[in-house]
């Protein structure tokens, strides 16, 4: 599957350009729209769910949002395919068919332009979705928001005077929105801060989610905080709730940070340089272990411990060391065993490029 | 992951600790974290706070009286949306409107969207579409097959309907 045929190769929120960008990777914001007179998705039979994709493919045509996007037919793409998109985080496991509880779905699709995008007959007809490289939660929300009034204009959706846009789950209804913010917090996990921060989180009216959205573990420090509720708080008061105390986890992050480096320096150092190490040598790498070492080097590189290795090269191999990447990369499929040897491979060749600078 | 003290258990907790100047890292399972004496409040709370909430709240909904009443439109009952906790259609809405009511403000705090408000396009709009998207295809194949006198008549056409 050639991905490079995407706008900006589907790689543009990891560009490491954003504000805050050694903390926060990416923003991403979500808007749950049914379209009236099919039944939801989970209910609505293989014929409705294609009327829902012409019915919308033909509306996608005139919005000035999505032109130059490229459609892929998730029901037609094979496995290792929906894997890639799904590992690139431009597709959710659900529609890419990937969730034992939810087999892949005739009709699935998704339309990828720049920054916009939107995921056709997944848990709600249409999910839109603005993307961008790190802090930037106004800039999405004002692309999401041209996008959803085009999108509006030419299909209807489902809207209830008092409920608001209607959703397959009661979670989403009212707005809708999900907006998330991808956040690196080894800072406050190495000073055991994170207990506390996660939860104030919470009583916030937050939730956090590990590095695939719901359901995903945390990995190597990579949170993804979000709002919890989306009815009877306007778009605006919900971004900037998420605005607001997110601002504050990364003054923490940082405050962190500087203790670490302060009290710690030394070991911290060591410890750091010694996660680039395994990168730089190891033979095979889980990907626990690539993304717990990933997370040491990202802090080294935060911290100025590290000089002369990019942030996008960090966030590159985040993506590129899953398995369906690593699969893709050899043209054909591997063995666990060979996935943890082909990933060891693939950053010691990343890391490799970048060593002359390294220091 | 197996847990790195008793190796039994599943792991849950990443435990780091500074031990002789080393930095140690282990995953724990919650009873070995808690020996250690690490606040594992983080990893127990469940992975979808929600969705645990939502069980309940849709539990005491059982003996709910619209329990029989099937939706007009998909045909969708409570039972359905107790076993998937999804609506099978936006009419559900209407249908178990009392249930759902209740459940929101559960859910949410509110029942009452404030935000954006939204008009379905009127058909007109609709046919305005339908018939520029029918334009720009006529447009597409007229400059593929090199009929520009046509491509631009056309192109003039869908710029005033633009």
């Amino acid at each position: 599957m050639d991905l490079s045929l995407l706008p900006d190769g589907g790689m543009g929120w990891l560009d490491a350009s954003g504000p805050n960008s050694d903390v926060v990777l990416s923003t991403r914001i979500r808007l749950a729209r049914n379209i009236e007179g099919y039944a939801f998705t989970g209910r609505a039979r293989d014929g409705e769910r294609l009327r829902v994709l012409a019915q919308t493919r033909q509306a996608v045509e005139g919005v000035q949002s999505l032109s130059g996007a490229v459609t892929y037919r998730i029901d037609e793409l094979p496995p290792t395919d929906r894997a890639l998109l799904h590992e690139r985080h431009l597709v959710s496991k659900e529609l890419a068919g990937l969730d034992p509880q939810h087999p892949l779905r005739s009709g699935a699709a998704v339309v990828l332009g720049e920054h916009v995008g939107l995921m056709i007959n997944e848990e709600d007809h249409l999910r839109l979705q603005a993307l961008r490289s790190g802090f930037a939660l106004n800039e999405a929300y004002a692309d999401l928001d041209r996008l959803d009034r085009e999108l509006g204009a030419r299909l209807p959706y489902s809207y209830h005077n008092e409920f608001g846009f209607l959703t397959a789950c009661p979670t989403n209804v009212g707005t809708g929105m999900r907006a998330s913010v991808l956040i690196h917090l080894p800072g406050l996990n190495l000073t055991k801060e994170i207990s506390r921060v996660l939860t104030s989180l919470q009583q916030m009216g937050l939730t956090y989610r590990g590095l695939y959205g719901e359901g995903s573990e945390v990995v190597g420090n990579f949170l993804q905080i979000s709002n919890q509720t989306t009815l009877g708080r306007s778009e605006e008061d919900l971004l900037d709730l998420l605005l607001r105390v997110v601002r504050h986890v990364v003054a923490q992050e940082e405050e962190a940070r500087r203790v670490l480096l302060r009290d710690a320096g030394y070991i911290i150092e060591d410890k750091l340089w010694r996660a680039y190490g395994t990168l730089r040598y190891a033979r095979s790498l889980t990907f626990d272990e690539a993304m717990k070492y990933l997370s040491g080097v990202r802090l080294a590189v935060g911290l100025k411990l590290i000089s002369g290795l990019s942030v996008y090269t960090l966030n590159k191999l985040l993506i590129f060391s899953q398995a369906a990447h690593l699969a893709s990369a050899e043209g054909r499929p591997l063995t666990e065993s060979e996935t943890n040897l082909a990933r060891a491979r693939y950053v010691r060749k990343a890391l490799d490029e970048e060593a002359g600078s390294v220091g | 992951m197996i847990c790195d003290d008793c190796r039994e258990r599943d792991a849950v907790v990443n435990y780091t600790a500074v031990k002789d100047n080393n930095v140690v890292q282990l995953h724990l399972c919650e009873q070995c974290a808690s020996e250690r004496g690490v606040e594992t409040t983080v990893s127990t709370l469940p992975k979808h706070p929600l969705g645990e909430f939502l069980n309940q709240v849709q539990q005491q909904l059982i003996a709910s009286p619209s329990d029989g009443t099937k939706c007009n439109f998909c045909g969708a009952t409570m039972a359905d949306f107790r076993a998937t906790g999804r609506w099978g259609c936006a009419r559900c809405y209407t249908q178990f409107e009392n249930g759902i009511r209740e459940l929101l403000r559960r859910v949410h705090g509110h029942s009452r969207h404030i935000g954006h408000t939204y008009r379905a396009p009127q058909n007109e709009t609709l046919e305005r579409s339908a018939v520029l998207g029918e334009l720009r295809e006529r447009l597409r194949r007229a400059v593929d097959n090199e009929q520009f006198e046509q491509a631009a008549e056309l192109r003039d056409r869908i710029k005033g309907m633009e």
